[in-house]
Parts: C-alpha cells; structure tokens; sequence
C-alpha cells in the first residue's frame, strides 16, 4: 500500500465499473455461441438472475424479509398474458412495459401498506399477498385461465425487427440478455446512489436512520416499488419467453426457490444474483430430472448449512478466501 | 347442508389445525424463532402413525402415543444440535434454515416411504355415525372435537395453574425480565418445543383424514398454520384454540359455497386483521 485511502476517496471509486465486471457478460456472450441447443435453458437462467436481482434490491439492500416476492414476477407474467390473450396486445416491449408498471403499482400499494410493520408479522403479510394474488388467478378463470393458466401465447417482433425463436431460443435470449443489462445497470446505480446508502442504513441501524431524520418509510417502499417493478419485467420476460403464463408462477415454490438462489450467491452484494443462479439452476438442471428426490435432499441440506455456516453464500466463501490469500501473501 | 353439522365440520378441522399450530405458537412467542418447519413434524408423526400401524401392527391409539414420544424426542435432538444456534440469528437466517428442514424432511419421507398420499386406517369404533340425541354426525369428526378440547383444557390448565406455565407466561410476556428473575428460557424453551412437536405429529396422525398426508404437506399448510398463530396471536393458547375454530369453520363453509378458491377470503381477512392488529385477534397489544 503506498498512500492511505481516505473514506471518502474509497467511497467515490467505489461506483466505479472494475474490470471483472464485465466477465458476466462476456460468459453470457460467449454462451449463445457454446451452447446454441441451450439458449432455451439459458433464457430461463438469464429470467431467474433478473428476478434475484430484483429481490436483491429489497432483501438485500433494504434488508425486507419478504417471503412473497412471487407475487409481483406473477403480475408481470399475468398481465403480458392476459394483455396478449384478451387485447391482442402482443408488442414485446410496451408489453414489458405494462408489466413493470402493474407490478410497481401493486409493489407501491402493497408497500405502503405492508411496510408499516416488521418481523414475523411482515413475513406473514408478504405471504398472504402472495397467495391472495395465487387465488384470485385461481378465481378468475375467464381472464386468467385459471388453474390450466394461459397457454399458446405468441408474440411480435421486437422492436419490429426480430422474430420470436420458438425453437432455438435464439432472439428470447439476446432479448433478455439486453433487458437483463439495462435492468442491471439501474440497478447498480440505485445501488451506489446515496439513496442506496440510506437503504443500507436502514437494513443496518433503523434507530439511527430515524434519529438522523431519514425519511425511513418512504426510502423502504420506493425501494420496494421498484424491486417489484424489476420482478415484473422478470415475469413479463418469462412469459413472453415461453409463451405461457400458469400459477406456478405466483407460487410459494416460486418465491421459497428464488430466497435460495439468492442467499446461496450471497445477497446484498449485486453478483450474488447472478453466481447463485447459475449455480443453483446448472445443478437443477443436470439433477433435478436423473434424481427429484436427492436434489430436494441436497438442496435442504445446502440450506442448514448456509443458515449456519456460511451466511453470505458462494460470494461470501469467495472473499473470505481471497482475503486469506492476501493475508497470506502480505505477512 | 344444516347450520349444526357444518359447525361440526368446521370445529372438527379446526382442531386439527389447533393441534398442529398451538406448539409453533408457543415456540415462536418463547424465543421469536421462525419455525417454518413445524409442519414438517407434523407430516412425520403422521407417518410414523401409518407405518406403525400397518407393519408393526400397532393400534391408532398406541401409534398416536409413539408418534407423539418419538416425534418430541426427535426434536429435542434437533433443537439442541440445530435449532440452539441460531436463536440469536436474524430471521433470514431462521427462515432459510427452516425452509432447509423442511426440504429435507420431503425428500427423505419421499425416499423412505414414496411419494403417493398415505391414508390412515380408523380403527371400527372410530368410523360410522353416532346418534347425538337430536342429529347423527360422524364418529371421527366428533372424537376430534372431543380430543382437541381435551387437549385444550389441559394446555390451558397447564399455562394458567402451574409454576411451569406461569413461568412460559412470563418469558413470553417479557424474555429478558423472566431471565433475570432466574429463569431459564433455554430449558424451558427445549421443553416447550419438544411438547409442541409431539402434539404436531399427534395432529398430523389424528388430521390426517381431513388434510391428508403426503410429502408435500409441510409446504402446503405451512401458511395455514401460519395464519392460525398469527390470528391467535403469539404464546397464547386460548387464542390459537378460538383462531383455529374460527379458521376451520370459515375454511369449511367456504369450501362448501366457493369451492373454487374460497381460500382467498381467508387470506384477504387475515392481511386486514395483521394490519389493524399486527398482534393477532387475541393477542396482547405491544407483546
């Protein structure tokens, strides 16, 4: 080391892009041409890593344990399908668009309302709007085709250019490669902004955020809207990606699968998104179809052991490891 | 369907659901803990009930009770090797734990027993109707309302007329306060868990009529359960008993006159009432 960094000069490098950043991207590049028969899996693993991200945002950042956040991928998914279905609204974009805002919007209300509370209590409500929200496309059969879901759905080309790849997967994963992107960067930036300060200050001392006059509340539920807004492109992305929309995806599995991806990358730490579901979703895949069972098996006990040993997931493991090298090198 | 035999019906499904809950209840008021693999116990008490009685040939009631002794000291292992850690962990952490328990112990009931519904066969005396003087209802319905309020009576005696219930009132009330005064909420809390999960495993034994039982089950009923104590409101008896009739009954005219997602009801009342009294319907302010 040969100059002592200040806080604050370490605080304004901080936001700069590193290097090694750009390494996800460039694998996700270098993936549509390995692997031209996966794209399919590869589109849902692109889906999955936006959805985390979302969550990231309030879980991590904003330190809200919800355990509900299904609900707003599953209103981003609803309303591309029932828009497509009903409307013969079938423009990619603007459908992503409404997706983002329905979800925001139901983020919003829920937020004002839900985060009045805390603990067990707010857990319990994120819970029950899920469900409530899994019931009513239940119910709504006419619109929501109900328990079969909306099948069959097709969609135009993007920006009027690219056909959907119904077999390849090929313009879906460049698609939500760019969404994914585009999202990210909003993100990263929320992130290092000093409104993402505050979120932290929140997740970490809520006390002295009211003491210091932060408006607590109303950093927490813009913090939530937009999470839900992002977890609605999320879902708008799977729909149209797939071309069906059912319960599964304002399920309890949804959300419980989606906790885990991200807490086992390590959450509050932006890449964590990404390294938890690459992992999580590879294993799946090569796993979950030879052996159900042991996979549900290994992934619980995965699950205890993150719980008690390794709170901050394969990123956390990483760093620590780094910073043994390091220790190592220097003494 | 007549006002008085859908009482019944309600009354008998919500104690069941009584049963379950009320450990998960006392276990989450005692130390805050996010238990969300309580219904889990359940789900293996009820298999042990099945299996015992179809391979070791052991009667309902016996199987019952093993199931309850087995299940209880199950847990204690559990929450003396695994639970204990992380008592002062965030809630995150309980929730991922938890969730992980529940995962393994669905792979490995799908593993040693598989994955189809298991049905628990009544012995004779349990099944067919019984004459109540003015109507005739069914035998088991009836013997679950007469089990859950037996069991009830006796939580009930034991919380409010002993020193050990007093002493799980207090915790409950104020932790820190109760520990200064000498007691000790680890033993306590060890002993409340155990109970709660016997009495789970007897509700996924004795519900298994009503909720069925299969691998799934813990995830399936975990809002459910949830609900019931949160309506109830945290370390309280009689509130889990009332949430849970309240539950049952509504869950059961609504699966009569809405069968198609009359849940929602349920889940639309409970977010208005955590929202108006975040300490559930029974539950003490500021507790």
């Amino acid at each position: 080391m040969d100059a002592p960094q200040t806080a604050a000069g370490r605080f304004a490098r901080r936001h700069r892009f590193r290097w090694w950043e750009l390494l996800p991207w460039i694998a996700a590049v270098a993936a549509f041409f390995a692997f031209p028969t996966y794209l399919a899996f590869g589109t849902q693993l692109l889906i999955t890593i936006l959805f985390a991200l979302s969550l990231d945002l309030v879980l991590g950042y904003a330190g809200i344990v919800t355990l509900g956040h299904a609900a707003f991928f599953g209103a981003g998914a609803y309303t591309v399908g029932m828009l497509a279905s009903h409307l013969g609204w079938n423009e990619p974009l603007s459908g992503l668009l409404a997706a983002a805002v329905v979800a925001g919007l139901i983020g919003l209300v829920s937020g004002l309302v839900l985060l009045r509370t805390h603990g067990l209590t707010l857990l319990m409500l994120t819970l029950c709007t899920m469900a409530l929200l899994e019931q009513a496309a239940n119910m709504g059969a006419h619109w929501t085709g109900g328990f079969d879901g909306i099948p069959g759905l097709s969609f135009g080309k993007i920006l009027g250019l690219f056909s959907f790849d119904v077999l390849y997967f090929r313009s879906q994963y460049l698609y939500v490669l760019v969404v994914l992107l585009l999202c990210f960067l909003v993100v990263r930036t929320l992130v290092y902004s000093s409104f993402g300060q505050s979120l932290t200050g929140v997740r970490e001392n809520l006390l002295r955020m009211h003491a210091v006059g932060a408006p607590v509340r109303a950093r927490l539920v813009i913090a939530y809207t937009i999470s839900a807004a992002l977890a609605g492109v999320a879902g708008g992305l799977f729909t149209q990606a797939t071309g069906y929309v059912n319960l599964s995806a304002l399920s309890l599995e949804r959300a419980a699968g989606l906790l885990i991806i991200l807490i086992l990358g390590g959450y509050g730490r932006l890449y964590g998104a990404f390294v938890g579901a690459v992992a999580y979703m590879v294993l799946e895949h090569v796993l979950a179809k030879a052996y159900p069972t042991a996979w549900q098996l290994g992934i619980g006990v995965t699950l205890v052991m993150v719980a008690l040993y390794a709170r901050n997931g394969i990123i956390g493991i990483g760093e620590a490891l780094m910073r043994r090298l390091r220790g190592a090198n220097t003494a | 369907m007549d006002p008085a035999s859908i009482l019944l019906g309600g009354f008998a499904s919500g104690m069941v659901l009584f049963i379950v809950s009320v450990g998960l209840s006392v276990t989450m008021g005692l130390m805050g803990f996010v238990n969300l693999a309580h219904g889990g116990f359940a789900m293996l008490g009820g298999y042990l009930i099945v299996l015992a009685m179809k391979h070791w040939g052991l009667s309902f009631v016996a199987a019952l009770a093993l199931a309850f002794c087995a299940i209880a000291a199950f847990s204690v292992v559990l929450e003396r090797l695994l639970y204990s850690r992380l008592y002062r962990a965030q809630e995150l952490d309980q929730v991922l734990f938890t969730i992980g328990l529940v995962f393994i112990m669905t792979a490995a009931v799908t593993l040693g027993v598989g994955p189809e519904t298991q049905v628990i066969r009544l012995p004779d005396w349990l099944r067919g109707q019984t004459n109540l003087g003015f109507m005739t209802y069914r035998t088991y319905s009836l013997a679950l309302i007469v089990v859950g309020t037996l069991i009830m009576l006796g939580l009930w005696l034991g919380f409010e007329r002993t020193r050990y219930g007093a002493r799980i009132r207090a915790a409950v009330d104020n932790r820190r306060m109760a520990q200064s005064m000498g007691v000790d909420v680890g033993r306590l809390f060890t002993v409340a868990f155990a109970l709660g999960s016997g009495l789970a495993a007897l509700g996924g034994g004795l519900g298994a009529e009503i909720l069925g039982l299969d691998p799934n089950y813990p995830l399936r009923y975990l809002v459910y359960f949830l609900i019931v104590v949160a309506v109830g409101g945290l370390g309280k008896v009689s509130g889990v008993f009332f949430a849970a009739l309240l539950i049952g009954v509504l869950d059961f005219v609504l699966k009569i006159y809405f069968p198609k997602g009359g849940t929602i009801f349920i889940y639309a009342l409970t977010l208005i009432l955590l929202l108006a009294r975040p300490q559930g319907l029974f539950g003490k302010k500021g507790a």
